[in-house]
């Protein structure tokens, strides 16, 4: 790695300084670390500073995870919660471990797909040391743009090499030109449960976790929409306690997703009266499915033929590369057992641990 | 070694002069300070800076810079050479240590993110020469080939142990999945973690 100095701010709003200030010529925030000591070790980024806001809390905020009965107004604003009167909310530090956020029972009881998309996220010395935020905002996996050789689209090239090339695990949802798949399993979890990310250094207090990520022909070097100086606090989203995760992996105990699935659901009477479906690692953001959230709207949670005729609609509109068709299956299984999942229903082939 | 000079004090002697070798081109490239008036937030670096770890109880006095991985500093500062550095990237498992009661790679950390914690290696585990149960199950049960991911993967183990001190076979499947075994001596090894916890271990030719 390069040499650098450890820039150690004492609030968030200092850390935003140091990098809109123009005292060094490639500040980069690091918190775990993990992702940013990877770009540094291939050569990617050769920063001069690294701003350390691992140790930092958002403002009013003692403990790295908090519920509400209702929404707290950080903001100026007391939204209501979108789904029924009983939900609350959940506000978690930007800092907070992986691990910490996976094991939480708040966490667990509030939105269990929350909490499951991180169990599911690397290993146990990852999950020991990655953040929140860190995980929302890591740069895709994608083989060409982590390799320095690979002159590509995202790190300011001429050409996706995916597209020529070895492709198996890109996006099979968007038109390009960029074909990463987005690398977070905490965003598409966020996406079920109306998630938010709250901002210090710019204009905004907060974002949409909808409105956190760009596709491709919106800008390909960068993934989100945050300004310069823009540091995420801590992140908030609505309790979905029916709700599930399930991820499809080479190696289920820990490898990168080939497809994987977050399902919140409301159930009354016996009928599912309300549901979000996200996709995750088929596309370079988060990948809703609204399609499939429609089709399960009236459905018996017992009623399996029509949950599993809701989730063949989940490869529509796909156009897959080369290598990678085998996703638009793979998908709808996902989503079924991610709906399994959140049922508490038997999931196939659960006990060999996708934990 | 007999002769009074260890492998390792040879091998930092003879590093010295290529480090006194590329220091020169360091002091040609000195970075012009920070501007006067800009925030006034601590900084570490970029030169080595002085920095107390916590390893294996003992108090290690070291100066690092920052770009320094909490691996390399106890590898070459601390002569604490179990944890070894294999894919440097996080993926494999083989640099594994406890910090504060948590299993994390000492390869993507860096040495001055570790100062105020209590970092455990695998030398801290024997207490004296008497061995942890679980590297004496590790002997018993043959649970290594080549050994290079053993110091790694008994840090694992032992911190699986300490958080869940009856694990499942999946829970111990999913508490060692950061550890990668190239000789795949996985069986064992979860035999070993089943015998240190009293449990009965699974047949040798029972699938995994």
């Amino acid at each position: 790695m390069n040499r650098f100095t450890l820039v150690r701010p004492k609030s968030y709003a200092d850390a935003s300084g140091v990098l809109t200030s123009k005292t060094y010529s490639l500040p980069v925030l690091k918190a775990g670390g993990l992702d940013v000591l990877d770009h540094m070790k291939e050569a990617l980024w050769s920063p001069d500073a690294l701003v350390d806001v691992k140790r930092l809390m958002p403002a009013g905020q003692r403990e790295p995870i908090a519920t509400f009965t209702r929404e707290v107004s950080w903001n100026g604003s007391t939204p209501q919660p979108n789904w029924s009167s009983d939900n609350g909310f959940v506000h978690v530090a930007a800092s907070a471990l992986l691990a910490d956020v996976a094991s939480s029972p708040q966490v667990l009881a509030a939105a269990p797909v929350v909490a499951q998309s991180l169990a599911s996220a690397a290993t146990p010395q990852v999950r020991n040391v990655g953040t929140v935020a860190g995980n929302l905002l890591q740069r895709p996996r994608c083989w060409y743009y982590r390799q320095q050789q690979f002159d590509c689209l995202k790190k300011g090239g001429s050409q996706c090499f995916a597209v020529e090339g070895e492709n198996a695990y890109h996006a099979i949802f968007g038109p390009g030109p960029c074909h990463i798949v987005h690398p977070s399993n905490l965003a598409p979890a966020l996406m079920v449960c109306d998630g938010r990310v709250h901002l210090v250094g710019g204009k905004r207090d907060s974002l949409k976790i909808s409105e956190l990520y760009h596709m491709p022909e919106k800008g390909i070097t960068s993934e989100h929409n945050l300004e310069p100086g823009e540091i995420i606090t801590h992140i908030s989203f609505e309790s979905r306690q029916v709700s599930g995760f399930y991820s499809i992996k080479h190696k289920q105990s820990f490898d990168w997703p080939l497809v994987f699935a977050c399902v919140a659901l409301a159930v009354d009477a016996n009928k599912i009266t309300h549901a979000s479906v996200c996709a995750g690692a088929v596309a370079p953001v988060p990948w809703m499915l609204p399609s499939v959230a429609a089709a399960l709207v009236g459905v018996s949670p017992d009623d399996d033929a029509a949950i599993t005729a809701a989730c063949a609609k989940a490869g529509e509109g796909a156009k897959p590369m080369r290598d990678n068709g085998y996703k638009v299956q793979l998908l709808s299984v996902a989503v079924k057992r991610a709906i399994l999942v959140a049922l508490k229903k038997p999931v196939p082939g659960q006990e060999e641990g996708n934990s | 070694m007999s002769d009074g000079v260890s492998r390792r004090s040879f091998l930092k002697t003879a590093g010295a002069s290529a480090a006194a070798a590329s220091l020169a081109q360091v002091a040609q490239a000195a970075i012009a300070p920070p501007e006067a008036g800009v925030p006034a937030t601590p900084t570490l670096g970029p030169d080595a800076t002085d920095v107390t770890l916590s390893v294996n109880g003992k108090p290690m006095k070291l100066r690092v810079d920052p770009a320094t991985t909490l691996l390399s500093a106890l590898r070459m500062e601390c002569d604490l050479t179990g944890a070894k550095e294999v894919c440097d990237r996080a993926s494999c498992g083989a640099c594994s240590v406890i910090i504060d009661g948590r299993l994390v790679a000492s390869c993507m950390m860096l040495a001055l993110d570790a100062e105020g914690t209590k970092i455990t290696t695998v030398e801290g585990l024997a207490k004296g020469d008497e061995l942890d149960p679980l590297q004496l199950a590790f002997v018993k049960h043959d649970a290594l080939q080549c050994g290079y991911c053993t110091p790694g993967l008994v840090v694992a183990c032992r911190a699986l142990l300490d958080k869940n001190p009856k694990p499942s076979l999946s829970q111990i499947k999913s508490g060692l999945s950061g550890n990668i075994c190239r000789c795949g001596t996985y069986t064992n090894i979860f035999n070993a973690v089943l015998e240190a916890s009293g449990q009965k271990p699974i047949a040798d030719s029972a699938p995994v």
